[in-house]
């Protein structure tokens, strides 16, 4: 596309504010008329993973300094909601009756400053009575102990209750020449944003003004006029900057639902920023799977049945979480091969832990991580190599849709095209040839090479986006988009959509999202949807404007509208072979200034989901001696279909890669056996540093999609699910010669080392 | 209790209650925003400024601390209107995304290069241990770092 913007390396609008003031986060709001005044909330969490609330004793706290009010779920007359995914469960916004996991709110404390609300929570004093404590997933579906009565049982969702076909067991390898099962920790991990979750609400003339950190401002506002059964128009929710979401900050929390309800009650705007340890229980987990496969085939390597039992860990409520395993794990179960037989069982569990959300990859992760594994099982068994087993059985390439046998489309592929590029680049060969020569000389250093050949979904919800692009008088651009940034560089390339259109330069464009008076409709920012549906809305509002201005433009000219052209390089519209006597963008709108101006919005509907792919090599050393391991190479080829800005491309792929290799090598949310979190802040919580991560080696691969004008596919999050396999792998390659067939994530020192020891 | 701390250049002497720690001094007190709060446990460095030329996690030291010393926040980097060489490879580098750790990881950075002007990768990568990033893998930091070392 010679003389595009588009596919260039731009850099990001954003970033001189980021740099030298610093984003304006919620806590940042300082100036904010509206929340002159405002009361700061607290929220008194239990400390106990299961019990019944006996009584809740605020009297002292409401003697503490600087308290305003105290508030529990009797006080506001709270009725208990029903979970979105399983409507038997029903709880209430601030505990009531029994608690179900530690970090769950309880009461909310409203002080004149920030700092007194943490002391005066300290002297809300609960009286509990235990129950048995639930943690452990497999223990929680047979324990006659219910963490929702109502539900008749800790299993939440299970596939079979919605008509998926059950698992037939062995009876499907009974063809097989070679079987090999495996059961595999998918672990539950922290989302971890920078900054943490907070909001400010405050009543202006009936109306709620509500400040949130979060990825899907609509839904929140919805969320909000639910829960305080308020009328449509009710609610304004406006997203401030928002420092990383990862899948957390999609859905409104209670403590989001609840604070315009407080604000009323008081009198008194209110601000509320949760702590990091509050946050490490009280904000969304992820993964959390028990997979058990069975995979089985031929000697010469063609594998011609999988299965698999996913149980779920849920946690303490039935988020979507809870539903990730039937409706994104399963489907994507049969990967980037061609399997004749797939069956899949899905099985979600209550658990007396922080409830389960979406996190980068949100149930793909875990579908790569099982196939993968398996292959890499089936290929050891059969004592042949694991990119070899993987070519045979991979899906050749398509460009017309290709059905699998559990019944997912995928659009366009080309997965062996990713794996050469990546073994070319990661010069597997050679690296095979130095792992040789280390396990010749006994070397306590150990090479381990770690392949993932991967294929995921984005955005298969079709029910469209909004994009609206406003010229105003002066020429100035204002897109609107219902996506919401928060990281993703949406002002840069969504400028770039809509300049490459109107001709309008980069910097006469400005990008609004996230306030739900001037965006009323929109999809959040989530599973890699943004580009391929709000970017594909914005270049379509822009092309839509085009021809609307054309218009315009051959009346202003008194001409025909035939004859008008426009001139992208000139940004105006003039009669064919006159070009001296123009109108400009700013001519246009300065005409129309009395007459609604010139504004064009669009909804933009996909044909479908788009499905990228790609192949990841990593090269890990482990010490034998020690279990400790490094990461020293990840080489990663993710094709994302066509590319917008390669910059931002390359920023998602390194940030993906960097929380896969995280979720493989260290990072766990661990529990005691009493529930009590054991991770709870960040100098328990394994969170990566620079340290532990070597520079990443990025391949590029462009195979487009037919499914949206831009031929884009999502990338947000193709680098967690591409690595996090490819890493695992890797440790567990340097050590099968020593027997060690499989060591669960997070790879650490002494998960190793143990499993070294037991293997001798 | 009175404190008298010169930040980016102007003298601020506040009353503040012994407890108040530098990173709250500097929010709550002078209404810097561009200091951020991601943990309680002094291991994010999303705090992290400049005290005395050294950076240092504000919220790791007391206001009363800082007394009679001199903080650089990042607000107070850009001269003229013309962004610090860190802050310009950061931006020339894609060195950030939602920004949330991005002024302490700058600051961090500018006191790594001070200690070490030439650092190899290694050494970027073990002094940026104390600064946490969820969103680029560190990939664009370190380039960015090195590439501010070699202007």
């Amino acid at each position: 596309m010679a003389g595009s913007i588009l596919g260039n390396r731009v850099l990001r609008k954003e970033d001189p504010k980021f740099l030298t003031t610093g984003g304006v986060y919620v806590d940042d709001l300082r100036d904010e008329p509206l929340l002159v005044g405002a009361v700061h909330a607290t929220f008194v969490r239990s400390t106990v993973a299961h019990a019944n609330i006996t009584s809740i004793d605020v009297s002292e706290a409401l003697t503490m300094p600087g308290v305003v009010a105290i508030y529990t779920a009797q006080d506001l007359g709270l009725q208990p909601v029903e979970a979105s995914f399983n409507p038997m469960a029903k709880r209430t916004l601030l505990a009531s009756g029994k608690v179900r996991y530690v970090g769950e709110p309880l009461a909310i404390v409203l002080t004149e400053l920030a700092n007194q609300g943490e002391d005066a929570a300290e002297r809300v004093i609960v009286d509990y009575d235990a129950l048995e404590i639930l943690i452990d997933v497999e223990q929680a579906m047979t324990s006659s102990t219910l963490i929702y009565e109502e539900v008749g049982s800790n299993v939440v969702f299970e596939s079979t209750a919605i008509g998926m076909p059950d698992n037939t067991g062995d009876a499907l390898f009974a063809d097989c020449e070679v079987v090999v099962k495996g059961r595999f920790v998918n672990q539950r991990v922290a989302p971890c944003p920078l900054e943490v979750r907070g909001a400010a609400a405050a009543w202006d003339n009936g109306r709620l003004v509500q400040w949130l950190s979060t990825q899907h401002a609509q839904g929140a506002r919805d969320a909000i006029l639910k829960v305080n059964a308020l009328e449509a128009g009710q609610v304004r929710v406006i997203t401030p900057d928002v420092g990383g979401g990862f899948g957390a900050k999609i859905d409104a929390y209670p403590e989001d639902l609840l604070l315009g309800r407080i604000a009323k009650q008081v009198g008194k705007p209110v601000r509320w920023t949760e702590t990091r340890s509050e946050s490490m229980v009280a904000l969304g987990h992820g993964r959390g799977q028990i997979q058990y496969i069975t995979i089985g085939g031929t000697r010469t390597g063609k594998v011609t049945a999988y299965q698999l039992h996913a149980l779920q860990d849920s946690g303490a409520w039935v988020d979507i979480g809870a539903i990730l395993a039937p409706y994104m794990t399963r489907p994507m179960a049969s990967g980037v091969y061609d399997i004749p037989v797939i069956e899949v069982r899905t099985t979600s569990v209550a658990t007396n832990t922080t409830p389960m959300v979406a996190y980068r990859g949100a149930g793909r992760p875990e579908a790569t991580a099982a196939i993968e594994r398996a292959m890499d099982l089936f290929a050891l068994k059969l004592g042949k190599d694991p990119a070899e087993v993987r070519r045979i059985n991979l899906i050749p390439k398509f460009l017309e849709p290709f059905t699998t046998s559990i019944g997912q489309t995928y659009d366009v592929g080309d997965f062996e095209g990713a794996l050469d590029k990546v073994l070319e680049a990661s010069n597997y060969a050679q690296l095979r040839k130095d792992q040789a020569a280390r396990r010749a000389s006994g070397n306590t250093k150990q090479l381990g090479i770690g392949i993932s050949v991967y294929v995921e979904i984005t955005a298969g919800n079709s029910k469209g986006e909004f994009g609206k692009v406003e010229i105003l008088p002066n020429g100035r651009a204002i897109v609107y988009t219902g996506t919401s940034p928060h990281g993703q560089g949406h002002v840069t390339a969504w400028s770039m959509l809509a300049s490459d259109e109107t001709g309008i330069a980069m910097d006469m464009i400005d990008v609004v999202w996230g306030d739900t008076d001037l965006v009323p409709t929109g999809g959040g920012t989530m599973g890699s949807r943004s580009l391929q549906q709000g970017g594909a809305a914005v270049h379509q509002a822009s092309k839509e404007l085009v021809e609307q201005a054309r218009k315009h433009a051959a009346r202003l000219l008194e001409a025909n509208e035939d004859d008008v052209v426009f001139d992208k390089f000139t940004a105006a519209f003039h009669v064919a072979g006159t070009p001296a006597v123009a109108k400009t963008w700013a001519d246009i709108s300065s005409a129309l200034a009395t007459d609604g101006g010139l504004v064009q919005e669009s909804n933009f509907v996909s044909n479908g989901a788009t499905f990228p792919f790609g192949a990841h090599v990593s090269v890990v050393e482990v010490d034998t001696e020690t279990g400790k391991v490094t990461l020293i190479r990840h080489v990663a080829c993710d094709d994302a279909g066509r590319v917008i800005n390669p910059l931002i491309l390359d920023g998602q792929i390194h940030g993906g890669i960097g929380q896969g290799a995280a979720q493989a090598l260290l990072e766990e949310v661990r529990y005691d056996t009493d529930g009590n979190p054991i991770t709870s802040n960040f100098a328990d919580y394994a969170f990566i540093s620079a340290a532990e991560l070597p520079s990443f080696e990025v391949i590029h691969m462009e195979t487009p999609t037919p499914r949206n004008p831009l031929g884009a596919k999502g990338i947000g999050e193709s680098g967690t699910i591409g690595s996090t396999p490819a890493v695992q792998s890797a440790v567990i390659d340097a050590l099968t010669h020593l027997g060690v067939r499989h060591i669960d994530m997070p790879a650490t020192p002494e998960r190793v080392w143990s499993a070294i020891q037991s293997a001798n | 209790m009175k404190v008298s701390i010169t930040v980016n250049g102007t003298r601020q002497e506040k009353d503040v209650e012994p407890r108040t720690l530098l990173v709250h001094f500097l929010r709550d007190r002078l209404q810097l925003t561009g200091t951020n709060i991601g943990c309680d446990t002094s291991s994010c460095g999303a705090c992290t400024i400049h005290l005395d030329g050294e950076a240092v996690k504000s919220c790791t030291m007391l206001a009363a601390q800082a007394d009679g010393g001199k903080v650089t926040t990042i607000e107070g980097l850009s001269k003229d209107g013309v962004m610090h060489p860190m802050q310009q490879a950061f931006m020339e580098n894609h060195g950030l995304q939602c920004g949330y750790c991005t002024p302490g990881m700058v600051m961090a950075s500018i006191g790594l290069l001070k200690e070490n002007p030439n650092p190899t990768e290694e050494e970027v990568r073990l002094g940026l241990e104390g600064n946490l990033c969820r969103c680029t893998g560190y990939h664009n930091i370190v380039k960015s770092v090195l590439a501010a070392a070699k202007k």
